[in-house]
């Protein structure tokens, strides 16, 4: 396993250059200046180092979460440079060596890291057969590139790379307009190249977040409030203090925590330490939540999509349709409990951090701590997949927080319970629709109208610690919720309104497919509603409505994936308490990148309520693909998590806190339900690579919605899809009273 | 006042001390043996991140006290195979690309193991009733059914 932390020695010894070696030394260089190594991404050196011995490392700002992207990433770096995989290193997400490309969200490492670290390579490389021309006495038009060398053609002589600039930086600025290699000439891109990182995370040596150690370590566990807003009342630590190794408390207005010089002992102290800790009943009752969201102020109103005139064209039209939909609020429900370790030197502070956004999170740090950027470094180790911004972050402010008032290294590791509590949560989101039909049953007008709420400008979302503490903060950024809160389909008249709301229940942030998840299952029920009526096949219904020609093969090949059987207004009608249905769903990510289009095969139990997918077809364009086993792996992910999101998880709370605390109380799909993907991959070489780790996420609950309607005619219009609301859709008394 | 419990661990006597005897087993192995295969994931055997083996069978060592490993022999991932020489679930695992995070990989393939021990050639719903109790976020269910069926037939 790589070690971020450099060797300062070898690194100084090689006269502050690019030499970049890893050894065993954590702390060592944590303190130093950040001049050293550029980590401007204007410049080759901020993404790019080609060391004397002739590895390649790649400086990385976005971040390995579980998706594949670090050897994505490589392969990108490797094809454009002709550097064999076994050359490459990764350094990914330390704000003292790597360049700032935004938080890994969003589906855009590929879109946009890729895409940058692609062009510092290009501009490396024709820099790297300039400098051979001069070398070899031979015009650059002669010259090629491969192995890591630069080649003559005419007569085979070659110089490699690391003689060329091997320990020295480019000093070179990207260049926009760099030659990439033609796409037909890949012998990288586009291949099932094996992930770099699979075969130490199945021998158990790859070090994770939660594996890292650092010399003169402590072992903190935070005591959180018994309510979401707690303050601190009393405090007594006689109990701990009989615990052998022990350190004591650390308390900050009500931030609690306890130290001990080993972890087991730290967390018995957790146990014994009495806190007292004042009441808090401020959330909503659960049973009434979508009033209370209703009821909710709103701040401002974001007009998503507007063509035509479509309140008018509503009051004018036929034939209207309306409808609801809700979406529960849900963590994100990560396997391993956030951990961080932070240390301080000299008033500087140096985290050791799983946070997809090392660079935002040093800012925030800074800002919490009242220091300048350069005085805060975080280090990216992975950790336990986030699935968007959950625990991590909070969990390394607990560390720096706690390691400050100590003065020496601390490590947290959070409880379960600690996480699916305290992560931050995906917002209940709410949305109405309406649709006008004319006379012959064309769609004259639709119009969403979505209760979500609002956000600070920055991806961030608010450090629990600094707030328990009474720390300078910023607030909670909900992800950018309002995307796809609008339609590809040609309607004449469409207006989409996301209406901002002053608050939410829980700190809010982004999970997985953050909004384009909750507004397509909307957008893609409802539109299958409306071809129900008009008596039309939903797949072509929404290819009749679609000018788009990708869109148009991408359903026709789904058709073909699914060997779709097109049907009519009348729903099919099964015997037995177990019928089966098909549904399809489709959008185009943001409408501007990836398309995805999917079919869910359902099984429903009349009787029980019980949905059971068993089957998801999947058409995917992502333009460019880098890796298609990689692109497989992340599909079959997204299908499955939603599939468990929109089957099960609904986030329970007391008027005081969340009462979902662990994976009996917030459970998750398991191995006998998870359903089968089949996939139709549409590579286009020739175009830009666009992102796969949310867009499929996006048409799942949809799918499965529109299959339910197909198997037993109701429509389910409140995500999670539970038994009882099944139940209660199919017209079945309930279960029990509640 | 510590006390000592030896133990067998990955093929290695190890003498373990602990303050207290209902430490769980995992802490041991990660924080003094320095074996970090084995994941903490929630502290009450629900999610399997930190599976191992012990006397042979498959056991939640984040609830496991150390003194009920006393004198019995543990394997852990370390103890499988190495990136050099993998075991053939480790293998398999590989080959089939069967992680995403890997988070819980430790406790998938712990598990598996256990069901191999006992059904040499299981049907894709017996892998799947034996890893039921095994978490993944990540949703890389199907790509471990095939590991555990590759792994099955290289075992054979």
């Amino acid at each position: 396993m790589l070690n971020p932390t450099l060797n300062r020695r070898e690194f100084l010894a090689a006269g502050g250059s690019l030499v970049v070696s890893f050894a065993l030394a954590p702390g060592v260089l944590a303190q130093q200046p950040a001049a050293v190594k550029t980590v401007s991404a204007s410049e080759v050196d901020g993404f790019l180092a080609i060391g004397a011995d002739g590895t390649v490392t790649v400086y990385s700002g976005k971040v390995e979460l579980g998706t594949g992207v670090r050897t994505a990433l490589l392969q990108i770096a490797a094809e454009e440079l002709d550097v064999p995989l076994e050359r490459m290193k990764m350094v990914e997400g330390d704000t003292l060596l790597t360049p700032d490309q935004g938080a890994t969200t969003s589906s855009v490492s590929i879109s946009r890291g890729g895409v940058e670290i692609r062009r510092a390579a290009a501009t490396a490389r024709a820099a790297l057969v300039n400098e051979a021309a001069k070398v070899l006495g031979v015009p650059a038009e002669q010259l090629t590139t491969q192995n890591g060398a630069v080649v003559s053609r005419s007569d085979g002589r070659s110089v490699p790379y690391s003689r060329l600039v091997g320990g020295r930086n480019f000093s070179l600025k990207v260049d926009a307009k760099a030659r990439v290699k033609d796409p037909t000439t890949y012998r990288l891109v586009g291949k099932p190249v094996p992930r770099v990182d699979i075969p130490e995370k199945v021998a158990g040596t790859f070090v994770f977040m939660h594996d890292y150690r650092v010399p003169g370590m402590l072992h903190a566990r935070v005591i959180r409030p018994p309510t979401m807003r707690g303050r601190l009342t009393g405090l007594d630590d006689t109990a701990a203090r009989k615990i052998p190794g022990y350190v004591g408390t650390v308390r900050k207005n009500d931030f609690l925590a306890v130290v001990a010089r080993e972890e087991w002992a730290a967390i018995r102290a957790a146990r014994a330490v009495r806190a007292e800790w004042a009441k808090w009943e401020g959330l909503p009752e659960k049973s009434k939540l979508w009033e209370a969201v209703r009821a909710t102020p709103a701040v401002r109103d974001d007009v998503t999509q507007n063509t035509g005139n479509a309140v008018a064209a509503l009051k004018t039209a036929s034939r209207t349709l309306r409808a609801t939909f809700d979406f529960a609020i849900q963590t994100h429900g990560s396997i391993g409990p956030s951990c961080a370790i932070a240390e301080w030197r000299d008033g500087n502070l140096t985290c050791w951090t799983a946070s997809q956004q090392t660079h935002e999170l040093r800012k925030q740090l800074a800002d919490m701590f009242g220091l300048k950027h350069d005085n805060v470094r975080c280090i990216y180790l992975e950790g336990s997949g986030c699935y968007g911004r959950n625990g991590h972050e909070d969990a390394t402010a607990d560390a720096a927080l706690i390691a400050k008032e100590i003065g020496q290294p601390v490590r947290v590791q959070w409880s379960r319970e600690d996480e699916h509590v305290w992560d931050p949560k995906g917002p209940p989101t709410l949305i109405d629709y309406a649709a006008g039909l004319d006379e012959r049953g064309n769609v004259v007008a639709w119009t969403s109208d979505a209760w979500i709420p609002i956000g600070q400008a920055v991806s961030r979302a608010t450090l629990v610690a600094a707030e328990l503490a009474g720390m300078p903060r910023d607030a909670s950024h909900p992800g950018s919720i309002q995307q796809q809160l609008a339609i590809q389909y040609a309607f004449p008249n469409v207006r989409a309104v996301a209406h901002r709301l002053a608050d939410t229940p829980f700190r809010p942030s982004w999970i997985r497919t953050p909004g384009r998840m909750q507004n397509t299952f909307g957008n893609e029920v409802f539109l299958d509603e409306i071809a129900q009526v008009s008596g039309a096949d939903p797949l072509e219904f929404r290819m009749r409505h679609l000018k788009d020609a990708r869109a148009i093969e991408l359903l026709e090949r789904l058709a073909r994936l699914a060997a779709w059987q097109p049907r009519g207004k009348e729903s099919r009608r099964q015997a037995g308490n177990v019928v089966t249905g098909r549904g399809v769903s489709y959008m185009k990510y943001e409408l501007v990148r990836t398309y995805v289009g999917a079919v869910a095969e359902v099984e429903v139990n009349r009787k029980t309520g019980v949905i059971r997918v068993t089957r998801f077809h999947v058409a995917h364009d992502c333009g460019q693909i880098i890796n298609p086993d990689g692109l497989r792996n992340q599909i079959e992910g997204n299908v499955i998590q939603t599939t468990s999101r929109a089957l099960m998880e609904d986030l329970q709370f007391s008027r005081s806190t969340v009462t979902s605390r662990d994976w009996a109380s917030y459970p998750i799909l398991r191995f006998p339900d998870v359903p089968e993907v089949v996939m139709d991959l549409i590579d286009r070489p020739a175009e830009a690579p666009w992102g796969a780790g949310e867009p499929t996420s996006a048409v799942v609950p949809s799918a499965i919605s529109n299959a339910v309607f197909d198997a037993v005619g109701v429509r389910l219009r409140s995500v999670p899809f539970t038994p009882d609301k099944v139940l209660a859709a199919l017209g079945a008394p309930k279960k029990d009273a509640a | 006042m510590a006390q000592a419990h030896s133990l067998n661990v990955n093929g290695r006597r190890v003498t373990l001390e602990a303050d207290d005897p209902q430490m769980p087993l995992l802490y041991a192995l990660r924080n003094q043996l320095g074996l970090t295969g084995p994941h903490f994931g929630c502290g009450l055997a629900q999610c399997g991140a930190c599976t191992v083996q012990v006397a042979g069978k498959a056991v939640r060592s984040c609830v496991f006290p150390i003194s009920a490993a006393a004198g019995k022999t543990v394997v852990t991932l370390e103890g499988l195979g190495t990136t050099g020489k993998p075991h053939p679930l480790q293998q398999a695992f590989i080959d089939e690309q069967a992680v995403q995070c890997g988070y819980c990989i430790n406790g998938m393939i712990m598990q598996a193991k256990a069901l191999l021990d006992s059904n040499k050639s299981p049907t894709d719903l017996q892998i799947k009733q034996a890893l039921a109790g095994n978490l993944c976020r990540c949703g890389v269910h199907l790509r471990i059914v095939r590991a555990v069926q590759r792994a099955a037939k290289t075992m054979a």
